[in-house]
């Protein structure tokens, strides 16, 4: 599976928010998106997931069902969780597991994988910040989509759940899985960067990733896309300083 | 025991336990002896026959859902200008019980009204009246549970059943204000009951009997909302010992 | 399928938990059933002629009440994103919220009319007639609601401007419940021609609701 953009722009607002942006991403990789607030790497994210048009440019995806769109083959991590304070934190779960394509049976499960095991049957307005990006994540771990698009996952969680992020988007990564995340600082897993800024000059040379030429699905791929560009540097793991 | 002791929550529990077992028995005996008094003692009206003994339970529910609301108002002063620690627990907890006795003399109300005036309902001042307190009940419970702090919640009742109190002067009078199908204010008057003894002792059986049904509802409803508060406490206490 | 049913059994759980939505609605139509004879006297012979009436518009504006929490609680807590990335239709998604709505705020609202009728001295036949229109009526009401509620979210103004969208929509069936209750009553119009055409109002809303809502999902949202 391969996932590309090609001259992605986007406005809103009557304001630009980027423009010229491009990417290619293939199975067990991943990409992190920096940039300062405001550079544009929600929307960004929100439309891969088909939740903006983009006014320039477009997506391309190989691979999966044909009948299915992007949108459906993604999981869409945002900066809210999704959560009804009036369910307990199970019927939250297993409703998104029914809803997205999984198995409830796997939903207990999944809230031992993400350490909230013995709160299952709490009303989900108890939880703190952290549990409840938790939640969050174990959404993302029953219901099985390729693509994961993930907006600052490392917010609210502590070291520990960090570290068991990590595992996640490990696991999911050599799963065939791909993963796009926005972030101001380290995530924790190797991944490309692919740093949004807000002048267009600095965007054309520093952000745009190449990859060599897959047949897109679409009918035969333009001679700019053999253009060979600027290969950026893999995100510094872990132990590096944060970029911005 | 001085009655501010049981301004503590364990204390009052503690009473509530102890006091219970002896406010059911009174409250049986009590309608026993009323019951007795009304069916057997009362005489059957030379009109309206044995359908006449209705108001031994319209009476006395009307009186009581009125006294209800006076409580809920000195809870409320309690909650607002005393910061009583119970004082909102005690108006949570007396709402629904006032809300069904209102309901009772609006029902029994209206079967009495059928064979007499011949229709279930009528606009009169006093009955609408204590229809509009009905709906005034209603919203009061629905305040409760809008709002999940019960702390918040109860401040926020506070003030609606003040406001609400200005309603049980306009009932109590409204009678003598408005010239209309209701009996007019027959029992507490100036110059004296116009009642009959053989009526009017069998009543006041049953209004103390109903009373005593309402301390003992009430008592027994404030200690479970005491122990609800107790449990969602702890829940939360669960909640954040797991971390996150 | 399982996505549906597992959405109508959310939404129906969050309405009958969370400060008992069911209720609020009948609340709100008692409320405007007692707030009638204060405004327009409590002669019993006129209450009874504009009885129908009155329950219609009780009715209608109780449905309205829910409305505009249908789709903004879920794009508040960011489940419409999700939801609009489900694989289910979204037109299904969105007639399937639309009938969580109906079933826990319409539906009680048919169950209130008997004791609502007898506070305006209505009889039984009229009674039957005023909860038979209901029932065939307000299920359009919620559909074409649904198209407000979309508008409303996907504007992000919400509060007053779904009832200013959404009541001349309901104008026709509005008319028509009304008067096909009145012709059960009074005649001389038979009851059949108005209520056909209920019916046929609310089969329509059924399905021009959910498109339009959808439509607007996907091409309002910011």
């Amino acid at each position: 599976m391969h996932l590309r953009g090609i001259e992605l722009g986007c406005i809103r607002g009557g304001r630009p928010v980027f423009a010229g942006v491009s990417f290619a991403l293939a199975q067990g990789e991943a990409i992190a998106v920096t940039g300062r607030n405001g550079a544009g790497k929600t929307t960004l994210l929100r439309l891969i997931a088909g939740l903006l048009a983009p006014t320039a440019g477009r997506l391309e995806l190989d691979g999966g069902p044909a009948e299915a769109s992007l949108a459906e083959q993604a999981h869409y991590l945002g900066h809210r969780d999704a959560l009804k304070p009036g369910l307990t934190v199970l019927e939250n779960l297993q409703f998104w597991y029914a809803f997205l394509g999984g198995r409830n049976a796997v939903a207990a499960a999944a809230l031992e994988t993400v350490g909230l095991g013995g709160l299952a049957g709490l009303p989900a307005a108890y939880l703190s910040a952290g549990q409840r990006r938790r939640l969050a994540l174990a959404r993302l771990v029953a219901a099985p989509r390729p693509i994961w698009l993930l907006d600052e996952p490392t917010a609210a969680l502590d070291t520990a759940g960090q570290q068991r992020l990590g595992e996640l988007m490990r696991s999911h990564l050599t799963g065939g899985g791909l993963i796009m995340a926005a972030t101001h600082g380290p995530l924790g897993i190797d991944a490309k960067e692919l740093r949004l800024e807000t002048s267009p000059e600095a965007r054309l040379a520093s952000s745009t990733l190449a990859e060599g030429g897959a047949l897109a699905r679409s009918p035969a791929s333009s001679p700019a896309q053999d253009r060979a560009t600027s290969t950026a540097s893999p995100f510094p793991h872990r132990g590096g300083e944060p970029r911005g | 025991m001085p009655l501010i002791d049981l301004a503590n929550p364990t204390r009052f529990l503690g009473f509530a336990e102890r006091a219970l077992p002896w406010l059911i028995a009174a409250t049986l005996f009590a309608f026993a002896i009323g019951l007795t008094q009304a069916l057997f003692v009362a005489p059957d009206d030379y009109q309206q026959g044995a359908t006449v003994k209705i108001m031994f339970l319209h009476v006395p529910s009307a009186w009581l859902g009125m006294f209800c609301w006076s409580l809920m108002s000195a809870a409320a002063l309690g909650t607002l200008v005393w910061r009583h620690p119970l004082a909102d627990v005690a108006a949570k907890a007396a709402a629904p019980i006032g809300a069904a006795f209102t309901f009772l003399c609006l029902f029994t109300g209206s079967m009495w009204g059928r064979p007499m005036w011949g229709t279930y309902w009528v606009w009169d001042a006093r009955l609408t009246s204590v229809l509009v307190m009905f709906i005034m009940y209603l919203g009061l419970i629905a305040l409760w549970r809008s709002v999940e702090d019960p702390s918040r919640a109860g401040r926020a009742a506070a003030v609606l059943t003040l406001v609400g109190a200005i309603n049980l002067p306009i009932i109590k009078f409204s009678v003598d204000w408005w010239n209309t199908l209701h009996q007019p204010a027959s029992v507490f008057r100036v110059g004296g009951s116009s009642i009959d003894r053989s009526i009017l002792m069998p009543l006041f059986a049953m209004a103390i009997a109903f009373t005593l049904l309402f301390v003992t509802l009430h008592i027994a409803a404030m200690r479970n909302e005491i122990l609800r508060r107790r449990v969602r406490g702890m829940l939360m206490l669960q909640a954040h010992a797991q971390g996150g | 399928m399982q996505a549906l049913r597992a959405l109508l059994v959310r939404d129906m759980r969050i309405a009958l938990r969370i400060g008992g939505g069911a209720l609020m609605g009948v609340l709100f139509f008692l409320a405007v059933v007692t707030l009638t004879p204060f405004a327009v006297g409590p002669d019993p012979a006129l209450l009874r002629r504009i009885g129908p009436a009155i329950l219609w518009l009780g009715a209608l504006l109780a449905s309205l009440l829910a409305l505009d929490r249908l789709f903004a609680a879920d794009h508040e807590d960011g489940s419409l994103d999700l939801i609009l990335m489900g694989s289910a239709p979204l037109e299904l998604t969105v007639a399937v919220k639309a009938l969580a709505h109906w079933l826990t705020t319409g539906l009680p609202l048919v169950v209130a009319v008997p004791v609502l009728g007898l506070l305006l001295d209505l009889d039984p036949l009229a009674i039957g007639a005023v909860a038979l229109t209901l029932l065939a009526g307000t299920p359009a009401l919620t559909f074409i609601g649904v198209i407000g509620a979309a508008l409303a979210v996907a504007l992000r103004r919400g509060g007053l401007l779904l009832p200013v969208l959404v009541l001349p929509l309901t104008v026709p069936v509005l008319i028509f419940g009304v008067s096909a209750a009145d012709a059960a009553i009074v005649g001389p119009v038979p009851f059949g021609a108005p209520f056909t055409i209920l019916c046929a109002l609310t089969l329509m809303s059924l399905v021009i609701g959910p498109f339009a809502a959808a439509a607007t999902l996907r091409h309002g949202l910011d």
